[in-house]
């Protein structure tokens, strides 16, 4: 009796013991994870905001060996390759999207269509910019922010897609039906009604999606493949912000270091204040009351 | 009964109304009578056709995906055909890379990007699951939000970014502080030996650990909130504690959503081209050290791509890139469907 007792009070330690080691790893585990991104952003807002003056949005880059100079070309270039990349993506995402929520629902051409985005999601993106390389430039023999825009819009049509369907599938049919019972056409119901309804929805998706992209560097290494001079013609090679940030980055010259730290807090702040944004429209739950 | 009724209205005009109401006689007010319901057929008439053509429009949208995809994959197979047919399959396991001569093996490749992305799996995975279980089943209320939100935002650091912070704070104390240290002690393996570079396959493992994290955790968090709490509550009621209940109820139950949610990780990690091409040393070679160069599939396109001259060249780094897409086809489709078959497919098991 007396052994067995024993036993049972080394197993209850040892399940005590193990109780708490565990908790002690995840604990452990966590702050292992948040460590690196708060060693991430404060190094980047300490590098990055002693490096950031008025010259680095008004000027461009200076030749080797001079001081100075600023990025304002590969803002404008990557504002230009966004909204390109937005003008393919978001409609033919949203598209995509309404059709599998409102027409393909259930059926076998949707769980193909969804099945493919999800495929395109997982493309790596230097395999999105070869084959746009193949595709457009090599036809075009010369690179240009078109392939790149085009590049881009790509990369945003799947997440565009599942988002809308999943925010579509949300709206309550009861809507729906209200809408078809006045005599609205379908069409117009699912444009005016259905889409409005979860339109906070469907915007957070294409705002995570230019959030996802307005990063990517390896699709425009070959097709929008950077510039050193203003230009605003989707013909011409063009400068993006991502890229000059790499060009610089593996460059040996502290002063372009300099412009790539200041660079890469320009683009975290974008991303960050877009996902924020965001999550804010989101967790105040405009489409909790339709649900 | 209806249709004929529908096509009298359409017929006739608004003059002659064939079934007068009570308020369209005499008193000569707005009648809503039957040239309302006149008008309501006559667009009722006209949206069939923008109807079906505003279906066909979205029908065209979707399909722009499989067009899309399509003409991804028959790109990357025309432009690789030089290759493919001169060397074919041992294309992949030969390590000679000679451009000059026109003698292409993409063998080191592969191994540098599965290396590189094991490394990554081992350091990442513990801690993506620690992480996972401490938000779902430990966190007090108050920190589940902003470190779920911080652990997000590792996902929306572009790769670029995280790749300058690589080269300029990770690799110093790699090469400073990590790398001496897993030297003398693990040397004797031969996996931390050689000259100490800091960049290196090691270098880019830990900085695909840190990009492939946020997938991972927020993925098996999705999983693990899938499980039923009556799993909880009936481990819990056997007497367990609470490591036991995550053990038993929780980690048990969503053990196949946790590995397609790892297996996701792996993809993205294969994939991954500009953090690795900073950090990872560039040089074809196949070490065992980790502490060694290497070379991967996405950075040796990224780098060599743009020098390409000849079509031989060009027709290998496609045909790299075509191995890259095919596979990482292969790896999301298993994750998906094992993450798929968690979340969508397990309703609270009862019986």
């Amino acid at each position: 009796m007396a052994t067995q007792h024993k036993t049972s009070r080394a197993n209850h330690t040892w399940r005590m013991f193990a109780n708490h080691a565990a908790t002690g790893l995840a604990v452990l585990s966590t702050i292992l994870v948040v460590a690196p991104l708060v060693a991430i952003f404060l190094y980047l807002l300490y590098k990055g905001a002693s490096s950031l003056n008025l010259a680095f949005f008004t000027q461009i880059p200076k030749p080797v060996g001079e001081a100075g100079g600023g990025m304002a070309n590969a803002i404008v270039g990557s504002g230009i390759l966004l909204a390109l990349g937005s003008l393919l993506g978001v409609p033919v995402g949203i598209g995509a999207g309404i059709f599998l929520a409102e027409f393909g629902r259930g059926g076998r051409l949707a769980n193909f269509v969804r099945f493919t985005a999800d495929v395109l999601n997982g493309v790596p993106s230097i395999v999105m910019g070869i084959s746009v390389y193949s595709l457009i430039v090599l036809p075009q023999k010369h690179f240009s922010a078109f392939s790149g825009g085009v590049a881009l819009g790509i990369m945003m049509i799947p997440t565009i897609t599942r988002t809308t369907e999943e925010m579509l599938l949300m709206v309550p049919n009861a809507i729906r039906e209200a809408a078809l019972g006045l005599g609205v056409p379908n069409w117009r119901s699912v444009l005016a009604i259905t889409l409005k309804t979860a339109s906070p929805g469907v915007i957070t998706g294409c705002m995570l999606a230019f959030a996802r992209v307005a990063g990517e560097t390896a699709p425009l290494l070959f097709t929008a493949f950077g510039n050193q001079f203003w230009s605003a013609n989707i013909n011409q090679p063009i400068a993006a912000l991502p890229l000059q940030i790499y060009v610089y980055a593996i460059s040996p010259y502290d002063e372009w270091h300099r412009l790539a730290w200041a660079g890469a807090l320009v683009l975290i702040l974008l991303i960050v204040v877009s996902v924020a944004l965001v999550r804010f429209v989101t967790t105040r739950g405009v489409l909790k009351g339709a649900n | 009964m209806v249709n004929s009724k529908v096509q009298e209205a359409r017929v006739s005009g608004p003059p002659v109304s064939p079934m007068p109401s009570p308020e369209a006689s005499p008193s000569g007010t707005e009648s809503p009578g039957p040239s309302a319901i006149r008008q309501f057929l006559l667009t009722r008439g006209n949206s069939a056709l923008t109807d079906r053509s505003f279906r066909w429009l979205m029908v065209i949208c979707a399909l722009s995906i499989f067009f899309i995809v399509g003409l991804i994959a028959t790109e990357l197979v025309t432009r690789s055909q030089l290759t493919i047919s001169k060397f074919g399959l041992s294309f992949f396991f030969k390590s000679a890379w000679d451009p000059v001569n026109g003698n292409f093996g993409a063998l080191p490749f592969i191994f540098g990007t599965l290396a590189s992305s094991l490394v990554a799996l081992i350091i990442a995975v513990p801690l993506a699951v620690g992480v996972a279980v401490f938000l779902t089943e430990m966190c007090p209320k108050v920190l589940r939000g902003p470190l779920s939100f911080l652990t997000e935002l590792l996902a929306a650091i572009p790769s670029v970014v995280y790749g300058l912070w690589a080269v300029f704070v990770l690799v110093p104390i790699l090469r400073e502080h990590v790398n001496p240290f897993l030297m003398k002690t693990l040397g004797w393996t031969g996996f931390f030996a050689g000259p100490n570079y800091g960049i290196g396959m090691m270098a880019a493992g830990v900085i695909l650990a840190i990009m492939i994290l946020p997938i991972i955790s927020s993925l098996t968090r999705e999983v693990m909130t899938a499980v039923p709490h009556s799993q909880r509550e009936a481990v819990l009621a056997l007497g367990a504690t609470r490591w036991e209940m995550i053990r038993m109820g929780v980690l048990r139950n969503a053990r196949i959503g946790i590995v397609g949610s790892i297996i996701l990780g792996l993809g993205r990690a294969l994939g991954e081209t500009m953090a690795v091409t900073m950090v990872i040393g560039n040089r074809p070679e196949i070490v065992k050290s980790l502490l060694g160069l290497g070379y991967s599939m996405s950075s040796v396109i990224a780098n060599e791509f743009s020098e390409a001259s000849d079509d031989m060249y060009l027709s290998a780094l496609i045909e790299i890139g075509l191995a890259l897409f095919i596979v990482t086809i292969i790896v999301n489709a298993i994750a998906r469907l094992l993450v798929w078959a968690v979340t969508r497919g397990a309703p609270p098991r009862v019986a």
